[in-house]
């Protein structure tokens, strides 16, 4: 039931020109990142070849990508996923749902369903740049999941936050705004305290450092937990937001 | 409760804050009756509908439906009911086939049933040839058949429909209502409406609610009864003296109109019509007029939910709209 609900989302996502705007949009300007940072490698190689234990292809390649893509997707995740419930609470379809036999549970996580498969098919999409190296190089393929791994949590966590703001209005453009606000702020949470020696709880909250040492391919089960814990966390808001609209008035 | 007592709703009411907007409603809808629903506009119609479907919790009460607690098990009991809100919740880029399969997979219809519940829903609503059209390019009688054939796809005992006819034209009237009554033959349906022609066409029973509150429940029969009030119109040439003609036996008053007719009202069993054609010849009043009284439903509906009679009716309960006054 929850796969019924995920698949309609997914589809519909495909029926209106925003996720195949989005797709090509970000496919562009990461294979334009993509490509500058080959160059990069491809002046440096002769340095490179005369240092010990010099980066490889995949350590000078990767991790910009993926920290370059993890800051477009940031103002793009908003926007796909602004439309999961309060475009439905506008058009009042809502009702469809909550009438048929599905719990509150099953309608978030179908919904939430939807949006990750659409990451999902993003994620692909950006993997195969660096894996169409493989033609003429080899690639330290640990770091490549590690990052792509990264990614993905962040990207689950995102959409998570994502849904929450839009189960708060009936406006997609406000779900689509504080989603965007929301998951800057937690982006930079590291700023402050900067100078203070450790333990600055805010920095520890950032989503950027739970994210940085996937990409340098270190899988530390603190930070997977750090965004399990997040996505938990805004789905269980969102099931218990929707729940009070059947309740309040 | 009965064997085909299909929903029973016992004690409802719900506030919105500090307004009430249902207080106390009870009834029950049984297997292969239409059910009418009437009330001015907000007098809680919808929201008891709202309630009945699970889109809305009550604040008190209990809703049973089909033997299945609405607020213990709501996945049982929602899965005996087709609701068709207000505005029906249609996704404006889907064709019609495409939506109507995802509200038969919503509702647990097994796959390999799906394509038949489809095409019997669309059969019974007209809905054949525009199947592939998208929703949101069909015209509104299309997309308020969209609404009923998904309220029906999964052929549930109960259908609720808020306000089914509106802002169609009378043909497409005619037709919904035709579908209601045939609904109305193997489910159980209540229908929400402000026509009452439409009440009087398509439905069994009725209810009128006003103020959150039940103020009538009435078979379409016994309402038949209700209108043959037992009053009389006669007018003379000639009239008599007010007294003589309230002195007949069984005439509880007389009252005069302008226009020179008299209203008598006289006991249910005792209908004065014969006396009063006798003494009108003997004594040579000159009657030519008289006809039995009767109130349209219309006259009923506007007795029990102008302000003036509901405040006599619940005199002991402070009226919401005298409680929001400063």
């Amino acid at each position: 039931m929850i796969l019924t609900v995920a698949l309609r989302e997914f589809k519909s996502l495909f029926l209106s020109p925003l996720a195949w705007s989005i797709l090509a949009v970000v496919q562009l300007i990461l294979g334009f990142l993509f490509l500058s940072r080959l160059e990069v490698f491809q002046l440096y190689q002769p340095q490179l070849m005369a240092m010990d234990s010099a980066p490889g292809l995949t350590e000078i390649v990767l991790p910009d990508l993926l920290g370059n893509a993890a800051v477009i997707l940031l103002l793009v995740v908003p926007l796909l996923t602004m439309r999961l419930v309060a475009e439905e609470r506008r058009n009042r379809t809502l009702a469809l749902l909550f009438s048929a036999p599905l719990s509150m549970t099953e309608i978030v996580l179908g919904k939430y369903l939807g949006i990750l498969l659409f990451l999902l098919v993003l994620l692909g999409m950006i993997a195969l740049m660096p894996l169409s190296l493989l033609f003429g190089a080899s690639l330290d393929l640990g770091l490549m999941a590690s990052g792509f791994l990264g990614l993905a949590l962040l990207l689950a966590g995102f959409a998570a936050v994502g849904l929450f703001m839009s189960t708060l209005t009936q406006y997609t453009t406000v779900a689509a705004i504080s989603s965007f606000g929301a998951l800057l702020l937690f982006w930079i949470l590291d700023w402050s305290g900067q100078g203070t020696a450790g333990g600055n709880w805010l920095a520890y909250l950032s989503l950027f450092n739970h994210y940085k040492p996937f990409l340098e391919g270190v899988f530390d089960s603190a930070d997977a937990a750090y965004h399990v814990l997040l996505i938990v966390t805004f789905l269980v808001l969102s099931i218990r937001r929707l729940d009070a609209d059947r309740l309040g008035g | 409760m009965s064997h085909n007592t299909l929903v029973e709703i016992r004690n409802l009411s719900r506030f919105y804050g500090a307004l009430q907007a249902v207080r106390d409603v009870s009834f029950t809808i049984r297997q292969g009756e239409v059910l009418g629903f009437l009330g001015p506009n907000g007098a809680g119609k919808t929201t008891t509908m709202q309630i009945i479907s699970g889109n809305l919790a009550p604040s008190g009460g209990s809703v049973t439906i089909a033997g299945h607690d609405l607020l213990e098990d709501p996945r049982a009991a929602k899965s005996q009911i087709g609701y068709l809100p207000e505005q029906p919740p249609l996704y404006r880029e889907l064709t019609v086939d495409e939506y109507l399969d995802y509200c038969a997979a919503l509702n647990h219809v097994p796959r390999a049933q799906r394509l038949q519940a489809r095409d019997n829903a669309k059969e019974r609503c007209g809905l054949h040839g525009v199947g592939r059209r998208l929703i949101g390019n069909l015209s509104k009688g299309f997309q308020q058949r969209v609404g009923i054939a998904q309220a029906i796809i999964h052929l549930p005992p109960v259908v609720i429909l808020d306000e089914p006819t509106v802002g169609l034209d009378p043909i497409q009237i005619r037709e919904i209502r035709a579908l209601i009554r045939e609904l109305g033959k193997e489910h159980g349906v209540i229908l929400s409406t402000h026509i009452l022609p439409e009440v009087q066409a398509t439905c069994d029973r009725v209810q009128i609610i006003n103020k959150g509150e039940l103020v009538l429940n009435e078979s379409i029969e016994g309402l038949e009864h209700h209108m043959k009030s037992a009053s009389l119109t006669v007018a003379f040439h000639r009239p008599p003296a007010q007294e003589s003609l309230e002195k007949l036996p069984g005439v509880k008053s007389v009252r005069p109109e302008k226009d020179g007719r008299m209203h008598i009202f006289h006991e249910a069993e005792q209908n004065p019509t014969d006396i009063i054609l006798r003494l009108a010849v003997d004594k040579n009043w000159g009657l030519y007029e008289i006809r039995p009284g009767r109130l349209s439903l219309e006259q009923i509906f506007m007795e029990l939910t102008t302000d003036a009679a509901a405040d006599d009716v619940h005199a002991h309960a402070p009226a919401i709209t005298a409680e929001l006054t400063p």
